[in-house]
């Protein structure tokens, strides 16, 4: 009885959605064996991992907080990845558009007024469309492969930012500490719910999904992404520009990370620091992918990458697990999906011999 | 069984299903010594499945293979060629960097040196009458001299069948000539050859016997000169096989699509630079141009309808309008629609559904985007129109392009240009690999779209196909397209002369 793997007829469907949820349950086994090589009890574990969290609502609203960054850059990066355009540099653009849009948050800082937190926002978009429209301008100009440039600008951005923050935008009163000053309230996101940290950023997230939902579904634009994908040569002769539809994604891209990362910063951060992102430009590669690259499935998983950054801090305090627990997790994750992915295109079939010849 | 002792090769019920198909059921073939055998049938009945058996690609379900009367598995196809079975296949594995007898000693691990291989490859191109110069490196042959080298390469390892997939489909009717020589001379040596082909005149000049395969099983063995090609087509197909009605009473207008002096340079390494370009094709006229595969068809088709786009303007003229340096989507508003040769990936869009297909080249005229938005009330009736007026058999328009058979994706994409109305239309290959009933009912759609007053030009390289449907014939070589003569006035020789690239009037002037 040897397994072996049969290509489907047609592409599964059931599978491409079953394939998530097989990942996620492989990776809580493979989690149970590493608590228990830790020498963790892995219910313990389990539990402070995934329950412990959602316990509260605190928990409850810090789920949302983490999710608002990931849902974001998950639905755009989706879009970008339908098309076969792999901007992976979203951290980047998230880096840039936080550090504009924080300087524009500390240049009112005199002032009050409505007008400042939609100037901000538009900075982080505006920010972050320039840092992605480098990535373009190389790769339809070039042909520069966009997964090398838009990775190597990541760390340009997040050093850039270091740069800001030990110098121009440090703050005169800090003690020299690398950080800006603590932006002044006109420039804060309005707090949802009460005694939480739940900011009107969700919301916002939460249209963005509605967006990218029409549009991938409705408009010609969505259908030019899709066909750009799937076939490139079907998209040129349909008369659309790969070029136009590299351009147009990774402004979408580079726009709503740089809106996340402004919205980091005016939010949960309220200042300027060294790192203003645990890696929520990355995860968010794996957020697009568990979510199918379909703009809902990005939210659902948006929220359950979020878990793993508040499971494994409550991993830290409670268990003494290192920090590092939270990137095994998502890595082990993505890796299961991938592996379970291969059972869209083939079934398993298990067989005495594949094949038989007869001999007389 | 009882003669089985006189068949070179003797196959019984070889049985091999992929997910889906019973790509062959039960299949019988025996082979004498010093036969041509023909394997004849349809793209898709199966036979190159049981050609890769034979060959030791693909691994038999069920199915015993005997050699002279021994039975045989062929594991793979280093097997099968210790077995004395040697293949030419469709597409050459050649180095192109390489000179022919270094091509010839990778192919076949031979202990002798270059200096004797070379001689010895001499001593047979001459004796088979297959002229070729062991010193010249692969990138300056042509089609044919590459295939010959394919064929030494077989010989030399003295086989006792020689196993020959569709060798004549890049070839042009001179060089057909030639190779039956070769083959006949090879047979009469005493070499069995496995022939395959759905081409009838072909098995008519140089097959003894046939077998017909259709739909994956036997259909039958016959001596070939018994048959009359309509009772071997009819075999094939399994239907009363009729010669489609030649009547050309259309009305021939004015100038619809006009090419001058168009020029491109190719964008890779591969392709192909297209050379001063002049078409003309009239209102209610069919134009074909035919060539050997790899000539700039594609090319061709993409300068014509915008994927390419010129520098010059005044190159492509739509209806007298300027249409060079407009896109696909510019030229298509303006009428002229295009079928590109490649099916999946091209023409349509293989993991969306139909109702998306139709969608894809129907927005614009179909009127089915409002402000940016897919209508897809309508864009689901226009995909069903498609499919009812053009007899798509699918059980409905929402599965996906890559299920349809080859025939009827090809009815759906034609259906879908010709729904459009277009008023004028390239289209390149527009029956290759679609099965008999679908090549008639394109054809016909062709011929009623010219009658109605449009403008068709049909790029293929099935010769049949273009004198059988076309007011004026003229052929693409290397880039160059060559002068238009009416159908009636040409014969498929003279044809075969333009797609080699020959002047016919320079040619005739030669010749007296």
């Amino acid at each position: 009885m040897l397994p072996s793997l049969v290509k489907r007829q047609q592409p599964s469907t059931l599978m491409v959605y079953l394939s998530p949820v097989i990942a996620l349950i492989l990776s809580m086994v493979a989690g149970v064996i590493l608590f228990l090589i830790m020498k963790v009890s892995p219910f313990g574990g389990l539990h402070a991992f995934f329950i412990e969290p959602l316990s509260t609502k605190y928990g409850i609203a810090e789920l949302g907080v983490k999710a608002t960054p990931l849902v974001l850059i998950g639905v755009a990066l989706s879009l970008g990845f339908k098309a076969g355009v792999w901007n992976i540099g979203a951290e980047g653009q998230l880096t840039i558009g936080g550090l504009c849009g924080g300087a524009m948050a500390l240049y009112f800082y005199e002032q009050q007024g409505f007008h400042i937190i939609p100037l901000i926002l538009a900075t982080g978009i505006v920010s972050g469309m320039a840092y992605a429209s480098i990535v373009a301008f190389l790769r339809v100009k070039f042909n520069a492969n966009e997964i090398l440039t838009s990775l190597m600008l990541s760390y340009v951005a997040v050093l850039f930012l270091n740069l800001m923050v030990h110098g121009p935008l440090k703050d005169p009163d800090g003690f020299n500490f690398p950080e800006s000053r603590m932006f002044s309230d006109s420039a804060l996101l309005p707090i949802l719910l009460e005694g939480t940290r739940l900011h009107i950023g969700a919301l916002l997230a939460l249209t963005v999904v509605a967006i990218g939902w029409i549009v991938m579904s409705k408009t010609l634009l969505g259908y030019q992404i899709k066909a750009a994908g799937s076939a490139p040569a079907a998209s040129e002769h349909a008369g659309f520009r790969r070029s136009k539809v590299i351009w147009i994604t990774l402004l979408i891209g580079g726009g709503i990370a740089g809106l996340a990362g402004a919205i980091e910063v005016s939010g949960p951060i309220g200042q300027l620091q060294p790192s203003i992102s645990p890696g929520y430009g990355f995860t968010a590669i794996i957020v697009a992918y568990v979510g199918r690259l379909h703009p809902v499935g990005a939210m659902l998983a948006g929220i359950l990458l979020a878990l793993t950054y508040l499971g494994g801090e409550t991993a830290q305090i409670q268990l003494n697990l290192p920090v590092a627990v939270t990137g095994v997790f998502q890595a082990l994750l993505l890796f299961f999906l991938l592996a379970c992915d291969v059972l869209i295109h083939y079934r398993i079939q298990f067989t005495e011999q594949a094949v038989r010849v007869e001999n007389t | 069984m009882t003669s089985s002792n006189n068949y070179l090769l003797d196959i019984q019920g070889m049985t091999k299903s992929f997910p889906g198909v019973l790509a062959n059921d039960g299949v019988d073939l025996q082979i004498k010594p010093g036969e041509v055998h023909a394997l004849l049938g349809e793209n898709g009945a199966g036979k190159s499945t049981l050609v890769k058996m034979i060959y030791g690609i693909l691994k038999p379900d069920h199915g015993t293979i005997r050699i002279k009367g021994t039975p045989v598995t062929i594991d793979d196809p280093a097997k099968a060629r210790e077995l004395g079975i040697a293949m030419v296949f469709q597409h050459f594995s050649l180095f192109e960097s390489l000179n022919v007898v270094e091509n010839i000693a990778l192919g076949i691990h031979a202990d002798s040196d270059l200096k004797s291989l070379a001689k010895e490859v001499v001593e047979l191109s001459e004796r088979y009458g297959l002229p070729l110069d062991p010193n010249r490196h692969v990138y300056t042959l042509s089609v044919g001299e590459r295939q010959r080298i394919e064929i030494l390469r077989c010989l030399l390892q003295k086989p006792q069948l020689l196993v020959m997939d569709e060798p004549t489909s890049v070839l042009t009717p001179q060089e057909v000539q030639k190779l039956f020589m070769t083959l006949n001379r090879l047979a009469e040596e005493g070499l069995s050859i496995l022939y395959i082909s759905h081409k009838l005149d072909e098995i008519k000049a140089l097959c003894h016997r046939a077998t017909i395969l259709r739909m994956g099983k036997k259909v039958a063995t016959v001596t070939v000169s018994e048959q009359s090609t309509t009772s071997l087509a009819n075999m094939m197909m399994g239907e009363a096989f009729t010669e489609s009605s030649k009547t050309r009473n259309r009305q021939i207008g004015e100038v619809r699509l006009r090419v001058n002096d168009l020029n491109t340079q190719a964008t890779d390494a591969t392709g192909i630079s297209l050379k001063d370009i002049n078409i003309e094709v009239r209102a209610g006229e069919i134009v074909g141009i035919a060539g050997v595969a790899g000539n700039g068809q594609d090319e061709l088709l993409k300068a014509l309808n915008g994927e390419e786009s010129n520098t010059d303007a005044s190159s492509v003229l739509i209806e007298d309008r300027q249409a060079g340096k407009l896109g696909p989507n510019d030229r298509r508003r303006a009428g002229l629609a295009s079928v590109p040769e490649k099916r999946l990936g091209h023409g349509a869009i293989p993991d969306m559904d139909l109702i998306d297909n139709a969608f894809m080249t129907g927005y614009q005229r179909m009127g089915l985007l409002i402000r940016g938005i897919i209508n897809y009330r309508k864009t689901r009736s226009f995909a069903q129109q498609v499919i009812n007026d053009y007899g798509v058999k699918t059980s409905s328009s929402t599965v996906s392009a890559e299920s349809l058979s080859g025939g009827n994706l090809q009815k759906f994409i034609i259906g879908r240009e010709l729904t459009q109305q277009p008023d004028i239309l390239v289209v390149s290959q527009p029956t290759w690999g679609v099965d008999a009933g679908a090549t008639q009912t394109i054809r016909q759609a062709l011929r009623d779209l010219a009658e109605q007053g449009a403008a068709v030009l049909i790029i293929s390289q099935d010769l049949d196909e273009l004198m059988d449907i076309t007011d004026r014939i003229g052929a693409i070589c290397g880039g160059r397209v060559s002068s238009f003569y009416p159908t009636e006035s040409v014969t498929i020789d003279q044809v075969g002369l333009l797609m080699a690239g020959v002047d016919l009037e320079a040619g005739a002037e030669h010749a007296s």
